[in-house]
Order: C-alpha cells, then structure tokens, then sequence
C-alpha cells in the first residue's frame, strides 16, 4: 500500500488487524448460548421478511400493469390492423372465454384473438417458448387462424447472444420477413439461396440456431393451435 | 495494515484497493454485464445500493450479531437488499431489469459486499462503514463502466447507444461476448500493472539519485 501522509484531522478509535482480535472478542467472551444464536437469526429474518413483503406490496402492482402493457402491446404489434383482441382459455383442449371457477388465470394457456373495427377476426396469437442458444426464447406470433398465414412475430424474452443471436430482434430485415405474410410451415434457410417458394425464412449468417428457434417456435406453435382452432372459437357475450 | 484516516476510508476502495482491479472480487458481474455501459451502470447502481444499505446496517448492529452466526446474519441482510434492489428495478427501470436478468439476484453472492462486511463493516463505526461502502462502490462503478465503455465502443460501435463510427464501423463482436469481457479485464489490469511498475521505478531511481 502506498504511504500517504495523515492530513485528515479526525482522529478516530481503529482496529488493527495485525492486533489479537481485541474487538471482534471483546463484547462476547463468555459462551453465547443457543437461544441467542436461533433468536438473532430469527429476529433478523422476520424483519427481512416484513421488509420485502411490504416492498412487494408496493412494486407488484406496478410490475403487473407493466407486463400487462407490454404484452397488450406485443399482441397488437403481431396481429396487424386488429382494433381489439379477446382473451381465450386453453381449458380441457378446447377454447374457452372463462377459466373455470375458482381457478387462476394465469395458470391456464392463452390465445388472443384480434379483430378488426368491422367485427370480423382477423387472427389469432399466442405465446410459445423453446430453448434458444442460451436460454429459453419466448416468442409471441400472430397467424390467420383458417389459413395458417403468418401475419406477424415479436420475442418477448431472449437471452441470445448479444451482437449475433439477439438479431432475431434487432435485425429489422430479419423480422420484417415475418411481417410479410408467409405460407406456414415456415423454413429458415441460407440467406440468398431462397427458391422464392412460399414460407421460406433467411436466417440470419451467424445466428443459425437463433433463426431456426424462431421459426421452429411458430411451426410448432401453429401445429399445435390449429387443432384447438378447429374446433371453433365461443360466441362473444353479447 | 496501519490505523487509517476517514479519508482514507474513502479513498481506499476508489483505487489502492480497488475490488475488481486490484483485489480481483466480483468479477462474476464485472465479466458478465459489461457489454454496454448502461448494463455496467445499472449493474453497478444496484450494487452501490446494497453494498452502502448492508454496511450501515451491520455496522448499525454488529454489537448485538454474535461472531457464531455473523457471516449467516450478514447473508441475510444483504440477500434482503437484494431482493428489495431486484423488485425496485423491475417496478421502475423495467428495461434495465431484463437485460441485466439473472445477475441482479446473483448480487447476494457478489465476494466484494460480504468481504467488506466482514473485514470492516463488522469491526468499524457506521459513518467509516459507510464511507468505506460509498468508496468501494464508486470504485466497482469505475471498473464496471471502464470495460463496459471499452467493450461497447469497440463491439458494438456505440457508447451510450450514440454511434460513434458511422455505417461502416464493422463491430469486433468478440468485444461483447464472454470472451471479449476477459480480454477487456485483462488489458486494464495489465495497463494498471505497467503504470504502478513504471511509478515504483520512478520512485526508486529518484532515491537511487
């Protein structure tokens, strides 16, 4: 350590490690028993529960109306030109408007169909998740629900390689092609050597595995909605 | 170690001691959340934040924590600041919470906060504690910023999401990886090792004369 020349006028009591343990002794010599040991850490840990609880009373509402927002935003980002969506249950295979009683809705899958000013549907998206390169890639997709069309795809949470992988998101001309309506199955291929033949997606150079994630998510998604789609959608409460 | 000043306290952390340059703590979010400046200085705010509550707090009531469950006690406190940094974030700086993800609870088990419980919060006054934390804060907040700023100028061609180099910077995409964290940290070290090496040198050829 270099010397440094005491300018500092406050003159304070220290411990000097190289000391015996004067300090860290002193104040419990004798034998501390049992009881107080389990009593600090009990003490200690009911305040820091009563601390994060009170905290989280406060934040949790403000965290939920956030991921709300995002995800109102998200849906209405991949179902292009929808003026209103409704929130559908996956309950037994089928869809449903209402979870059953006394049941979460959170617990429960969700599609999220979108129509426009006229009334009529214009699609339907859901949220799908597979492992990406590092993590788990969740993405949220719209698609025509009679004719299996794209219509529109945005990840909501990747953990992909910063500068390859997170292109998936940040590369505009990547997702635009999923914006321009593709024939499902989607098929990621080589970027330039498309055939012109319906659903083929360029995956972007460096971030193969990222762009067959993204492409797989919607087949796979779609594969397993249509179903469920086919057996029709309920009536809206008048 | 000799007795030292307040000042000293403070100074300390900033560069003699500073934790990750020269003790080489808490390189686990050094390494990992500096690829761009704002993940380092949100990184670094969440740390400051918990480093400067457990200080005052164990410095508050180290008297009354027996040496038996002192590292369990000062686990708890700081795990407790965690948490509370973790829920904050995600309540007010939502994007900043996603990027920085699992590394924000990974703070409980950040070596620079618990040593300083242990090796000065414990034994010191609250208002030293304090001085000590803010100082080792600011130096953590240094370093972080440092790489982060290096790693993003050179990876992504940006600091603070403003291009630097125009269009036809080509990124070193390495720079932003894992790869590019260890290499960033170990040219810092090294250009500080020259500069103490070159500063004794100095010193001693002035003796000498």
């Amino acid at each position: 350590m270099n010397e440094r020349p005491d300018t500092d006028p406050i003159e304070v009591k220290v411990v000097d490690p190289s000391q015996p343990d004067t300090a860290k002794d002193a104040p419990v010599e004798k034998q501390v028993s049992t009881l107080r040991l389990v009593a600090t850490l009990a003490v200690a840990g009911a305040l820091a529960g009563l601390l994060i609880v009170l905290v989280n009373l406060h934040t949790k509402p403000i965290i939920d109306v956030y991921k709300a927002e995002q995800l109102k935003l998200a849906i209405y980002e991949v179902l292009p030109g929808v003026s209103r969506y409704r929130t559908l249950y996956l309950v037994d295979g089928a869809l449903s408007a209402e979870v059953p009683a006394g049941a979460k809705a959170t617990d429960f899958r969700q599609a999220y169909v979108g129509y426009d000013e006229a009334g009529r549907m214009k699609g339907v998206a859901v949220s799908r998740g597979e492992s990406g390169f590092q993590d788990v890639v969740q993405v949220i997709f719209g698609f025509e629900a009679e004719t299996a069309i794209l219509l529109g795809m945005k990840v909501l949470e990747s953990k992909e390689t910063p500068g390859l992988g997170d292109k998936i998101f940040k590369d505009q001309v990547f997702v635009d092609q999923f914006f321009a309506r593709p024939q499902t199955p989607l098929r990621a291929i080589k970027a330039g050597s498309g055939k012109g033949a319906p659903g083929e997606i360029d995956a972007i150079t460096g971030a193969t595995i990222s762009s067959k994630v993204v492409v797989s998510i919607i087949n796979n998604g779609i594969a397993e909605w249509l179903p469920v789609l086919e057996q029709g959608i309920p009536e809206e409460a008048p | 170690m000799r007795p030292t000043t307040p000042s000293q306290d403070f100074i300390r952390g900033i560069w003699e001691e500073n934790p990750v340059l020269i003790q080489m703590l808490g390189l686990c979010p050094a390494l990992a959340v500096t690829n761009t400046v704002k993940n380092a200085l949100a990184m670094s705010a969440a740390t400051f934040f918990v480093l400067c509550c457990s200080s005052v707090l164990i410095s508050t009531f180290k008297r009354l924590i027996p040496k038996e469950v002192r590292i369990s006690s000062y686990i708890l406190v700081i795990a407790t600041f965690v948490t509370l940094a973790d829920m904050m974030l995600q309540a007010y700086a939502p994007v900043q919470h996603k990027e920085l993800g699992a590394f924000i609870a990974l703070i409980v088990v950040n070596c620079m906060i618990l040593g300083r419980q242990e090796a000065f919060a414990s034994r010191n006054t609250v208002y030293r504690s304090l001085l000590d934390a803010v100082g080792t804060g600011i130096g953590f907040t240094i370093a972080l910023v440092m790489m982060g700023g290096f790693r993003e100028i050179l990876g992504i061609g940006t600091f603070f999401d403003i291009s630097l180099f125009g269009p036809n910077f080509e990124p070193w995409v390495v720079m932003v990886l894992p790869a590019g964290g260890f290499l960033t940290l170990g040219f810092i070290i090294l250009g500080m090792g020259v500069y103490e090496q070159r500063k004794l040198a100095k010193q001693a050829h002035g003796e000498a004369a």
